[in-house]
């Protein structure tokens, strides 16, 4: 019993008072009124922040940009993810290199690929893909105000796509050899095996896949931040970058808060079910 | 057969050219002229120079920042690791019925979104004096690591046999030799490969870095996005910088990819 | 200076009781095999013994004195446990030389104790190579060596032959028998194979679900089981059981005779019978033979030359005097 108190303790106590005390916070300020810049909004407010949040159309195409960007940006990891880990299954010439330059990616930080994104593959005078386009005889495309949203995505979605890889690759190597081979020996080709033996036993890996990045992309903010900074318009607002402004640029507390704490309750809804699945993978130990 | 795993091979390799592309773009451009780096259409041929590194340094002062990503992400992690290492032995050793409920809430605490109390943390650390100070970033990156580092250190402590340590208790008196002479060595590798993995999370998160730092504790990821305003277009330069950013912590991701997958999946996916 | 005493030990586990109470003593420098089906206790009982598990009920004693509530490293017992065990990380020297060091010997004399262990178990050559640069083999003489540096009051293996192969299995059992002739030691070994403990114990301890069922020497256990579970274990082939008709004969619910005890002829005997299949191993041939009114085919022990074929009708008889008989209660009727 000594001991316990010596181990886990600390890490619980700390992780305990930094879920609860800014989660407290966050609640608090959302109910009152609050402004940085003018001491003399105060006072209890109640619901007001939500009321005044949701009928806000900014936040409400936020939302909607939210959940665009999500769906985008997990169906093209996940689906090219599952492809490409597919292909590297394969026993290509020089697959392991393969493999680190395909995961490459990940491990840039989302300030520098937001920026040479910008500037050096999508800009509309100088940018290679315009120049590739000239090739073909068409038209530059002015990505970040022609489809903003869009740009957001595709960088995103480079971003992560290796994350997928990485995960579908870690998961195929528990299927044995000799499922792959009794499949041969049934005659199954690559199409068949792909989704008769591939996918089902994938599932779970796309599950987690899918619910890990619903968690993180909801903070997407670094790219939003170093591209269009929210534009044009609201085009590029998300939540996590709507809270941002409403705080740091408008010192709105109350209303950011209000914010953060409906994306708390987003987290939480998917966080609930990635748990039961991780809790369920302990018990199989 | 052999035709096929050529074609394949092929494909594959085209797919990771693509792939890989814009950093490659990225890294040539860092070492062509500033003129070199603009010309339409653009230069596969030129004579490189690494001028654009010196000017870098020069003009933004880019060591400063650098050693600020380095200073925040050796130590927080360090705080990480000194915290999970006890209590990912205490779950893995001496389980309770209680251990599996303290694992996963431990990982909920991973699925807070930052953007929900970023509110009250900016305005805590202001009234702390804590915004722009290498503390500040510090802490926040322990808390934000600690569920993946305990998680991880914990699916490594499992895998020691439970015999070796029993074998140690029938021959060491007392836990602290066994947790010197026995543990410690054993999971050493796997501290390490932990600690490089909990670096490379730390040295590109850019949520917190980007909202509670100005200049003084601004890390890389902070540095870069200065480019991001019209002043600081030049595009050989912006290069130059994110290469020197991100070079070095993509081949410490090549090396703790394994991790990366159990970190980040929190052992969803085995 | 070695003896062990079980004085109403119980375990549980929370909710769920793995040995009810159990007396036992041993002797000093007694050969002791624990042997029982997976789920009968005998680790348990070995873990109980070496201070791995606490005791939930009860007393444990050593040359008379408490031991119940001593830490393992301080009951002076050595343990060989059946993945050996060894740290990956320290040489076969270290391994070996750990436990010394651990009760602050002196360099110069581990030293020299870890040579002398090593030159009785052949390991003088691999003194420098990592656990995992060895053979399953020689990893076991490594955990063996480990415990003979200690001179323990005790040895206890927990099945430490299960993962090797068959004929490394039988060389290592003389190697430890043999070493138990030398060191004199108490040893305490569990095991789930009942030949190991008949060839190696002075005496049996047979388990089933957390209780003895019976203990003596080898021979007495094969002579005189005491119930049908002892009857069943010890002995292969299994003894064969008879009940109904056949059973009521001897004045019993339920009759057991062993293959070696079974005579076969062509033309009378007490039982008719077709033969089965038929195991030749060329010193014996195990025939299985379908008895009528039996369900369950017998199996009978005969000459390595035997030729029967399947199918064919042949006649059994027990030996008289070695029909085991046993009650309604499964015990033995004497």
């Amino acid at each position: 019993m000594k001991l316990r108190v010596l181990s886990d303790y600390p890490a619980i106590v700390v992780l305990l008072i930094w879920m609860l005390g800014p989660l407290i916070a966050t609640i608090y300020y959302s109910l009152i009124r609050y402004n940085l810049l003018n001491p003399r909004i105060k006072g209890f407010a109640g619901i007001e922040n939500y009321e005044f949040l949701l009928t806000d159309f900014v936040f409400t195409d936020s939302i909607y940009n939210s959940i665009q960007l999500l769906g985008s940006i997990i169906g093209i990891t996940v689906v090219l993810g599952l492809l490409i880990s597919y292909l590297l299954d394969q026993d290509l010439y020089g697959g392991r290199l393969l493999q680190l330059v395909i995961i490459s990616p990940f491990f840039v930080m989302p300030t520098v690929s937001a920026l040479i994104w910008k500037n050096l593959l999508m800009h509309p005078v100088n940018g290679y893909f315009t120049y590739l386009l000239g090739l073909f005889g068409l038209p530059p495309i002015d990505w970040f105000a022609d489809i903003p949203l869009g740009s957001i995505i595709i960088i995103v979605s480079w971003n992560w796509l290796p994350f997928a890889v990485l995960v579908f690759i870690t998961a195929q190597q528990s299927m044995s050899l000799e499922i792959k081979e009794a499949s041969k020996m049934d005659g199954a080709g690559h199409l068949a095996f792909f989704f008769q033996i591939y996918l089902p036993h994938l599932g779970k890996a796309i599950g987690a896949v899918v619910m890990i990045q619903m968690i993180f992309h909801l903070n997407i903010f670094a790219e939003i931040f170093t591209t269009t900074t929210g534009g044009p318009g609201t085009q590029t607002t998300n939540l996590a970058f709507l809270v941002y402004r409403k705080a740091l640029l408008d010192f709105d507390i109350g209303g950011a808060s209000a914010g953060g704490i409906i994306s708390i309750v987003f987290a939480n809804i998917v966080a609930i079910f990635l748990l039961r699945m991780i809790a369920k993978n302990m018990n199989s130990d | 057969m052999k035709s096929n795993r050529v074609l394949l091979s092929i494909l594959g390799w085209v797919i990771g050219f693509i792939i890989f592309f814009p950093i490659l773009w990225m890294v040539m451009a860092s070492l062509k002229t500033e003129i070199d780096a603009v010309a339409t259409p653009p230069s596969f041929f030129f004579t490189p120079t690494l001028e654009n590194y010196f000017v870098v340094q020069n003009r933004s002062n880019y060591l400063n920042y650098a050693w600020n990503s380095i200073v925040i992400s050796v130590f927080a992690t360090l705080l990480a690791i000194l915290i999970a290492v006890p209590a990912s032995y205490s779950f893995a050793f001496r389980p309770t019925k209680r251990t599996k409920f303290k694992l996963v809430w431990i990982l909920s605490t991973k699925m807070m979104p930052p953007v929900g109390v970023l509110i009250p943390m900016y305005l805590f650390y202001k009234n702390m004096g804590l915004l722009d100070t290498h503390l500040g970033l510090i802490l926040i990156y322990t808390l934000m690591n600690l569920p993946i580092v305990i998680w991880v250190l914990y699916t490594y402590f499992k895998d020691i046999p439970q015999e070796i340590l029993e074998a140690a208790q029938m021959e060491c008196d007392g836990l602290l030799k066994i947790f010197l002479y026995i543990l410690l060595p054993l999971s050493k590798s796997a501290i390490f490969s932990t600690s490089l993995l909990s670096i490379v999370l730390i040295w590109n998160e850019s949520f917190w870095s980007l909202n509670l730092t100005a200049f003084e504790a601004a890390p890389l990821t902070a540095f870069i996005s200065s480019y991001s305003s019209p002043e600081g277009l030049f595009w050989a330069k912006l290069s130059a910088a994110s290469t020197l950013a991100i070079l070095p912590i993509m081949f410490l991701g090549w090396v703790t990819q394994k991790q990366m997958v159990k970190g980040l999946t929190l052992g969803a996916v085995k | 200076m070695g003896s062990i005493n079980l004085v109403g030990v119980s375990k549980s586990f929370g909710d769920v009781l793995v040995i009810p109470s159990v007396d036992l003593e041993v002797n000093e420098g007694e050969f002791v095999v624990f042997v029982g089906p997976s789920g009968s206790g005998k680790s348990t009982l070995l873990r109980l013994i070496a201070g791995l598990e606490e005791v939930s009920k009860g007393r444990i004693e050593f040359n008379g004195q408490d031991m119940t509530n001593l830490a393992p490293a301080k009951r002076g017992l050595a343990m060989v446990f059946q993945s050996y065990a060894l740290y990956p990380h320290m040489s076969v020297r270290e391994n070996i030389g750990f436990p010394l060091k651990m009760a602050s010997m002196p360099k110069s004399e581990i030293a020299a104790k870890v040579q002398e262990a090593a030159k009785i178990l052949n390991l003088s050559e691999y003194l420098e190579r990592k656990p995992r640069q060895l053979s399953g083999g020689q990893r076991q003489r490594v955990a063996i060596g480990r415990a003979i540096v200690r001179q323990p009051k005790a040895f206890l293996f927990d099945e430490p032959l299960s993962n090797l192969d068959a004929a490394l299995r039988i060389n290592m059992r003389l190697e430890i028998m043999e070493l138990h002739q030398q060191l004199k030691t108490t040893m305490i070994y569990v095991t789930h194979d009942q030949v190991e403990a008949m060839t190696m114990a002075d005496k049996i301890v047979v388990l089933d679900h957390g209780n003895i069922e019976q203990v003596g020497s080898p021979l007495d256990l094969y002579r005189a089981p005491d119930n049908l579970f002892v009857a069943g274990f010890i002995g292969a082939p299994r003894m064969n059981f008879l009940d109904g008709g056949e059973a009521s004969r001897y004045n019993a619910t339920t009759i057991g005779v062993r293959p070696e005890h079974v005579q076969i002829s062509k033309s009378s005997g007490l039982w008719t019978g077709k033969v089965g299949v038929s195991e030749h191993l060329g010193s014996d041939t195990f025939l299985h033979v379908n008895v009528e009114g039996q369900q369950a085919p017998l199996t009978v022990r005969t000459d390595g030359e035997v030729q029967l074929n399947y199918g064919e009708t042949i006649y059994l008889s027990p030996e008289e005097d070695k029909i085991h008989k046993f009650d309604n209660n499964g015990k033995a009727i004497r």
